[in-house]
């Protein structure tokens, strides 16, 4: 049984058909590539499988059960979180915050426990702080743990996102070109990031531009090309297959 | 949280300081304590559009309409009003209406909650400019609902307000009359002021730990990155109103306050101004930083009263143009700008000193 | 029926000034994103200029008609200076800022504006000297006076001359490619500095014809007397759809037919318990209402939220 199963979804924007009948099936503890030329559909497809958008009709199952994605915050509750492409980090709160935010649907202390100060809140604090620091080395930005969010550099910035979204226990992690910008040994750096947190037990959905990095990151890839799909498989299959060359090179 | 712990004696000191300073004062005269306990009110209202604005990013601009509200609840619970105006009240409560302290502070509160959370729900989706615009409009129908409601049923007496309010009493104590220790007098002025800042050293606690809570994050979120905030699972919808809620309930309980001190209310007390003066406060003191807030709140409250010493002089420069009242709304405007311009952090910011370092929750 | 043909014609007169008014808003709005708060205010300048513009030509023996020809381009001249000053000095430097930074400054320079009028022409309200005929035109059962038919022509003529400049001239459409894209305009050599300006100082133009239209319908001006129609006409801007030009005068007359035929009527809808000074909080009721149901407005695009 997949993961998350996309049916038949499509999304139409005025007069623009930005996605039309694209499937999509992501494996437990696979890393799942999508890829296309610029405009093909890639992130309005993550923004239907995150919430932002409602498709116009198609179906989508998470672990086998009927999901709807209406509520972006209820998405994440169901466990899909998302990085960016343009890094939206809370840019000046700290590195620490940022990640304890991710907490937030991970912890229960409310108003009351705020103000009185509870033996429960005192204790899920710390536990908090823990959890947020371990995040952080996991990443590798430790040392920066209060630093503001936007003093940090790029590529660190790429990096506290995804330990922010790593914060939420997701179990597929949406990744939103988090390669863009990067030089080469950074690229290395996240990649093997991504290899670590597949081998943790996650599922990893990204979209990526470097065909090098996807093709030697990603189990499976789907392709897409003005709204549709039009290739699906193994990366040396995809890469071989005729139309993604026409559709990358155009015609 | 270390940092303050070892900064614990600086507090004592400044508590022991702002209890007696009044004591101090007396001597000047009764005024000057009674800007005091003015200004408490004002560190109040401060205090509860810091959660709205400060924290969470949302720009209120009719936020007299949660102090009107809790005033005018105290009013008609422990005035004479209701009792001379309806003939069930008078039948049903022979001694009148004259509402606790522990009855008040809490009704109060819930009272200008619910206002907030009213108020919260349609402007959830609007962002800045509309939200602040539909705020300004919220207050205004309040303002205008406390001038009109006298006919059919004389709910709020109009433009003449509600007077012959009780003073607030703690424990048979009313505060209206002075309290006599030994020989030694303490005006009933330093009684209320006392009480204030009593409910000011409350609140500031209060929203100290909110801020440093998994809630205060929440909001800090949201006001920094809605859309990100909410892809963090952070149910953003409701956390706002529980921050419009919150923060008007500050303002509900000052505005109780208010109407007891006073032992009058009318909608003259509302204006727009007062919503305005309010969010200068906090700006210029510093969004979303406590010590900030309390200063711009001091500072803008004191203000006119220290202008009633240079502003004769101004007035008689000018023929008679400017006076004390003009030039403060000169001052709050031109500081309002000047702020944003020169200094949009506010002049006492949170934040650590080292660049790059943030804020610790 | 004569009744509501007067409501009729009261609205449609209040509906003119509101388009003045909210024209100014929707510009503004559509090209920096921003509500500039002060822009009632500039209203209430215009119908102060004039006033003292006509005080100093009290004793010049002019007929009333040409006295007022003078201060209406006068006071438009003072508040166009005015807004193009203010903008420069306070809107431009927030240009980049986050959105609750020109929302402050612009408070601040509503309040100022406020401040300074009641310190030059001191705060009480003052009468608006009536330069016209106030004999009212019988149309045969409502009555129609020189000046509220003046406003109609006015504000007919003032809207021609903005559909001209916008639609067929080139800074008209330097204003619009701004409007829809200003760093794309500006790479096709778009001033947006010029443009903004431009925006503002016609917007103030317009709203200082709206302020002595007021004065001169309503009789007498007060430094306070620029926030309720700014606040009204800014609802009647969101209501046609902000950043809409046609949408703006659509939503004005609107708001002006509801508000007249609504004070008219609603202390006999409600059976009196709602009386006429209920009338005020329309406008914000109705800002509400359409910020909540329909925020793209009567005539705005519905734009699809893009991530």
């Amino acid at each position: 049984m997949s993961l998350l199963e996309v049916n038949q979804v499509s999304k139409r924007f005025g007069g623009l058909q930005a996605l039309a009948d694209v499937d999509l099936r992501i494996e437990v503890g696979a890393i799942h590539g999508l890829i296309g030329p610029n405009g093909a559909g890639k992130t309005t497809l993550f923004n239907l499988i995150t919430g932002l958008y409602t498709p116009d009709s198609g179906q989508f199952s998470l672990d086998g059960k009927r999901y709807r994605p209406q509520a972006v915050h209820e998405v994440t509750k169901a466990g899909i979180a998302r990085t960016f492409q343009n890094i939206r980090l809370f840019k000046d709160m700290s590195a620490l915050d940022n990640v304890l935010v991710g907490r937030h649907i991970r912890s229960q202390a409310g108003v009351w426990d705020a103000i009185w100060r509870s033996r429960r809140f005192k204790r899920e604090e710390k536990a908090l702080r823990e959890q947020a620091l371990a995040l952080l080395d996991y990443v590798g930005i430790e040392s920066y743990a209060w630093h503001r969010a936007n003093s940090l550099s790029y590529g660190d910035q790429r990096r506290l996102e995804i330990a922010r979204a790593l914060a939420t226990e997701p179990r597929l992690l949406a990744l939103d070109e988090p390669a863009a910008g990067m030089n080469a040994s950074e690229k290395k750096v996240l990649r093997d990031l991504i290899e670590r947190i597949r081998a943790d037990g996650r599922s990893i959905l990204l979209i990526e531009h470097d065909v090098k990095l996807v093709a030697g990151l990603c189990d499976r890839i789907t392709v897409l090309d003005n709204g549709r799909v039009i290739a699906e498989g193994t990366p040396d299959a995809v890469q071989r297959d005729r139309r993604v060359i026409e559709a990358y090179l155009g015609a | 949280m270390k940092s303050l712990a070892y900064r614990w004696p600086i507090f004592l000191a400044l508590a022991f300081a702002l209890l007696i300073l009044p004591i101090g004062m007396q001597e000047l005269g009764a005024g000057w304590v009674r800007i005091l306990a003015l200004a408490m009110l004002y560190i109040l209202l401060a205090l509860g559009l810091n959660i709205v604005v400060g924290y969470a990013g949302l720009l209120d601009l009719g936020f007299v309409a949660f102090y009107a509200v809790g005033a005018y609840l105290y009013a008609l619970m422990a005035s004479p009003h209701l009792f001379e105006t309806f003939a069930a009240v008078s039948q049903g409560f022979p001694q009148g209406l004259h509402a606790p302290i522990w009855l008040v502070i809490p009704l109060a509160a819930a009272l200008a909650a619910l206002a907030g959370a009213l108020l919260g729900l349609p402007v959830l989706k609007l962002r800045g400019d509309y939200l602040a615009i539909v705020t300004l409009g919220f207050g205004e129908i309040i303002r205008v609902f406390l001038n009109n409601l006298e006919h059919p049923v004389n709910i709020t007496n109009g433009p003449r307000g509600l007077d012959r309010i009780d003073p607030m009493s703690l424990w048979g104590l009313s505060l209206s009359k002075p309290l006599m220790l030994g020989d030694f007098k303490i005006a009933s002025v330093t009684l209320y002021y006392w009480l204030f800042l009593a409910l000011v050293v409350l609140s500031v606690l209060l929203c100290y730990r909110l801020e440093h809570s998994r809630i205060g994050r929440a909001w800090m979120a949201i006001r920094e990155d809605e859309l990100a905030a909410r892809a963090m699972g952070i149910n953003t919808r409701d956390m706002k109103l529980l921050a419009f809620a919150l923060g008007a309930s500050f303002g509900g309980v000052a505005g109780a306050m208010f109407a007891a001190f006073q032992g009058f209310v009318s909608p003259e007390s509302f204006s727009l101004m007062e919503s305005i003066m309010v969010v200068a406060m906090v700006v210029l003191g510093g969004i979303g930083h406590l010590p900030g807030v309390i200063l711009g709140a001091l500072l803008l409250a004191a203000l006119p009263e220290v202008l009633r010493y240079i502003a004769g002089d101004i007035q008689n420069l000018t023929g008679g143009r400017i006076d004390a009242a003009i030039l403060r709304q000169l001052l709050i405007a031109l500081a309002m700008i000047g702020i944003m311009l020169l200094r949009p952090q506010g002049l006492w910011p949170g934040g650590l000193a080292q660049p790059g370092l943030a804020r610790r929750t | 029926m004569d009744t509501f043909l007067q409501q009729i014609i009261n609205g449609l007169v209040l509906g003119s000034m509101y388009a003045l008014v909210a024209l100014g808003y929707t510009m503004v709005y559509g090209i920096v994103n921003l509500i500039n708060f002060a822009h009632g205010e500039v209203l209430m300048i215009g119908a102060m200029v004039a006033m003292s513009v006509i005080a100093l030509l009290a004793d010049a023996s002019l007929p009333g008609w040409l006295i007022l020809l003078i201060a209406i381009p006068v006071s438009m001249l003072v508040c166009s200076s005015l807004n193009f000053s203010i903008e420069k000095l306070a809107y431009k430097p927030l240009r980049q800022a986050p959105r609750l930074a020109p929302l402050i400054t612009a408070m601040g320079v509503s309040l100022l504006l406020q401040t300074l009028a009641m310190v030059i022409w001191k705060p009480n309200p003052k009468p608006f000297p009536q330069l016209l005929p106030i004999d009212p035109l019988d149309l045969g059962g409502p009555v129609i006076t020189v000046t509220q038919l003046l406003i109609l022509l006015v504000t007919a003529l003032m809207l021609l001359m903005l559909m001209v400049l916008v639609n067929h001239t080139r800074l008209g459409r330097a204003m619009r490619a701004t409007a829809e894209n200003p760093r794309v305009a500006a790479l096709m050599g778009v001033n947006p500095d010029r443009v903004i300006s431009a925006t503002f100082v016609i917007g103030a133009a317009l709203a200082a014809v709206a302020g002595i239209m007021w004065a001169a319908n309503y009789g007498t001006v007060q430094h306070a007397m620029g926030f309720l129609p700014g606040l009204k006409a800014f609802t009647a801007a969101v209501l046609g759809g902000i950043g809409n030009l046609p949408g703006a005068v659509v939503g004005a007359l609107l708001l002006g037919l509801v508000e007249a035929i609504g004070a008219g009527y609603l202390g006999d809808l409600t059976g009196g318990v709602l009386g006429s000074h209920y009338a005020d909080i329309f406008a914000f009721a109705a800002l509400i209402l359409v910020l909540t149901l329909r925020p793209s407005g009567l005539l705005g695009e519905r734009v699809a939220d893009r991530a």
